[in-house]
C-alpha cells in the first residue's frame, strides 16, 4: 500500500517537473520566434517540411470523409425527408470538429513524429550541444522555426481537410446518391455561419497546431540521447498528441458552442 | 578550475577537483571511460553547472557569466565532440562555414576564403562538397575540427580525439592537434584514454579516477609515476587497483544460487546419492 503512494506521488511529481520544464521550453522558444524572421529562409524550408509535406496525407483522408460524411448523412437525412440538407451537415461537422481534429491527428503522426525524431537524433548525435559551444542558441536556430512552421501549417492543412472533405460529401451526395448540387451548396451557404462555424474551427485547429508543435518539439529535446530514449519520445509525441487534441478539442467545444 | 564538485544521480563524478591549465599549452586529461571526462569539458564550456567548486577561464567564472556573455566567451572556445557533431542537413562547406555566417557579417567571398583555409588546414579542401554522411569517421572529425578553429578561437577542448581511429587517420589527427597548438598558439585540452598517443603531444597531463586526481605531471614524470594506478592506466595491465571484474559476490555461490544455499545442498546431495545409486 505505502509503494502505491510513493509509486503515485512520484508519478506525479514527475508530471509536474516534467510540466515546469516544458512550460520553460515554450518560453524559450517563443521568445526565441522573433529572430525566426531575420532568417526566412529556416522558416520556409520548415514550412515545406511539416506543411507541404503533409498536405497529401492530409487531402486525401479529407477527402475520404467526406465521402463517408456523404454517405451517413444522406442515409439518416434521407429517413427524414431531409436529404436537401446534407451540403450542411457534411460542412459543419467538417469546418467544426473532423477538419480540425482529424487533421491535428493525422499531423500528429506525420509531421511531430518527424519533429521528435529530429530534435531527439539532433540531441543524441551532439549537434545541438555542439551549435550551443559554438555560441548558437540551438532553441532560436532549431527549434523556433519548426514550432512556427507547425502553426501556420496546422490551420491551412485543416482549412484543406475541410475544403476537400466538403467536395467529398458533394461527390458521393449528389454525384452517387442524387442530391441537388445547387441545394447542396446553397443550404450549405444559408446554414452555415462565418463567425460561429467557420472562426471557431479555425480557432481550434490554431490551438492544436500549437499544443502538437510544443508536445513534438519539447519530447524531441528532453529525449533521453540514445536509439531507445529517441524511440519512447516519438511514442509520446503522438499519444500525448492525440489525447491533448481530443482533450481540448471538448474543452473548446464546451466553450464555444456551450450556450446552445 | 577549483574544488570542484558535480553528481549525476548518487553518484559523484567528481569529488573536490582541481585543475589547472596552463595557456598556449596542451594539457591532457586522462583516465578510464566513465570517469566523467565529457562531462569536464562540458562544465568548462558552461552547459553544466557544477554544484560546488569554480570553472575560470581567462580570468571569468564561467557560471557566473550572463548568457550573452558566456555565449561571447564560447565564441573563443572550440569544441570537438567525439562524434565530430556536424549538422547532417548541410555539406562540409557550409559547416565549417556556419560559425562564421552566424556570428560575423562578412561577404560571401571572404566566408569561401576563410573556409578554404580551414578546410586546407585539416587537408579536406577538395572533400568542401560532400554531406556529412558521406564522411568517412576521421574525416568527419577533422571536419569538425576545422569547424572548431572557423573562429579563430583562443582555447579548443578535444573530447576523445583517437577514438575509434585508424593508424593513419590517428597519426594525421596528432600532427594536427600538435601543428595547430603551435601556429595559432591554441590552448588546447584533450580528455582521452589513448595514453601513447596523448603522450606524445601532451605538455601536462593529469589522469583522473573516480572523481579524483591520482596522477599528474608531464608525460615523462607520469611515466615514472610511483602510483600502481597511473602504473595501471599507463601501461594497459587488465588487473591492478583497477579490478578486471564488476564488484560481485563469490562466483562459486553465484554459479550455485546461494540465495537458497541449503536448498541446494540438499538437492546436491539427493542427486549424488541417486547418481550413486546407479552406478552400483
Amino acid at each position: 500500500m505505502m509503494t502505491f503512494f510513493r509509486y503515485l506521488g512520484a508519478g506525479t511529481r514527475q508530471g509536474f517537473t516534467k510540466l515546469g520544464r516544458s512550460s520553460f521550453f515554450l518560453i524559450d522558444v517563443i521568445l526565441g520566434v522573433g529572430s525566426v524572421f531575420v532568417r526566412p529562409r529556416l522558416l520556409l524550408s520548415q514550412l515545406y517540411a511539416v506543411g507541404v509535406l503533409s498536405f497529401l496525407i492530409i487531402a486525401i483522408s479529407g477527402l475520404f470523409v467526406g465521402m463517408v460524411l456523404g454517405l451517413q448523412g444522406f442515409y439518416i437525412l434521407s429517413r427524414f425527408g431531409a436529404e436537401e440538407t446534407l451540403g450542411v451537415m457534411v460542412a459543419a461537422s467538417s469546418v467544426r470538429e473532423l477538419g480540425p481534429v482529424v487533421s491535428a491527428l493525422l499531423f500528429a503522426g506525420r509531421a511531430g513524429s518527424a519533429l521528435t525524431a529530429e530534435i531527439g537524433l539532433m540531441k543524441a548525435t551532439d549537434q545541438l550541444s555542439s551549435m550551443e559551444m559554438m555560441a548558437i542558441d540551438p532553441i532560436k536556430r532549431i527549434i523556433s522555426p519548426r514550432f512556427l512552421a507547425g502553426f501556420i501549417a496546422m490551420p491551412l492543412l485543416a482549412a484543406v481537410f475541410s475544403a476537400v472533405g466538403i467536395m467529398g460529401g458533394e461527390i458521393v451526395g449528389s454525384g452517387l446518391l442524387g442530391v441537388d448540387v445547387g441545394a447542396y451548396w446553397s443550404q450549405m451557404k444559408a446554414n452555415l455561419d462565418f463567425q460561429g462555424d467557420i472562426i471557431n474551427g479555425v480557432i481550434k485547429s490554431i490551438v492544436f497546431g500549437f499544443v502538437v508543435s510544443w508536445i513534438a518539439l519539447f519530447e524531441g529535446y528532453d529525449a533521453i540521447p540514445t536509439a531507445e530514449g529517441v524511440s519512447r519520445a516519438t511514442t509520446r509525441t503522438v499519444v500525448n498528441s492525440a489525447f491533448s487534441i481530443l482533450g481540448m478539442d471538448f474543452i473548446l467545444t464546451a466553450l464555444m458552442f456551450g450556450e446552445h | 578550475m577549483r574544488n570542484l564538485t558535480f553528481s549525476r544521480g548518487d553518484r559523484k563524478i567528481f569529488d573536490n577537483v582541481s585543475l589547472e591549465l596552463e595557456r598556449g599549452k596542451i594539457t591532457a586529461i586522462m583516465g578510464p571511460s566513465g570517469t566523467g571526462k565529457t562531462t569536464l569539458l562540458k562544465l568548462i564550456g558552461g552547459q553544466l553547472f557544477p554544484e560546488q567548486g569554480t570553472v575560470i577561464v581567462n580570468e571569468r567564472n564561467v557560471h557566473s557569466l550572463k548568457r550573452n556573455e558566456l555565449y561571447n566567451l564560447r565564441k573563443r572556445m572550440g569544441m570537438l565532440f567525439q562524434s565530430g557533431a556536424l549538422l547532417t542537413d548541410m555539406n562540409v562547406f557550409d559547416n565549417v562555414a556556419y560559425p562564421i555566417r552566424e556570428h560575423t557579417t562578412l561577404p560571401e567571398s571572404m566566408i569561401r576564403s576563410l573556409v578554404l583555409i580551414k578546410l586546407q588546414a585539416v587537408g579536406l579542401r577538395g572533400a568542401r562538397r560532400l554531406m556529412p554522411n558521406e564522411l568517412s569517421g576521421g574525416m568527419a572529425r577533422r571536419v569538425a575540427l576545422a569547424r572548431a578553429i572557423a573562429l579563430d578561437p583562443m582555447m579548443i577542448m578535444y573530447d576523445e580525439p583517437f577514438t575509434g581511429q585508424d593508424p593513419i587517420s590517428m597519426g594525421a589527427l596528432v600532427h594536427l592537434i600538435k601543428a595547430l597548438n603551435t601556429t595559432l598558439g591554441l590552448t588546447s585540452i584533450i580528455v582521452s584514454h589513448d595514453v601513447h598517443e596523448t603522450s606524445a603531444i601532451a605538455d601536462y597531463i593529469y589522469v583522473l579516477s573516480d572523481g579524483k586526481v591520482v596522477g599528474q605531471g608531464t608525460p615523462a614524470q607520469i611515466q615514472q609515476s610511483s602510483s600502481d594506478w597511473v602504473q595501471q592506466f599507463m601501461n594497459g595491465r587488465p588487473d591492478g587497483p583497477v579490478h578486471f571484474h564488476y564488484p560481485a559476490k563469490d562466483y562459486m555461490d553465484d554459479l550455485l544460487f546461494t540465495e537458497n544455499l541449503p536448498l541446494m545442498r540438499q538437492r546436491i546431495k539427493r542427486a549424488t546419492v541417486r547418481s550413486n545409486r546407479y552406478t552400483l
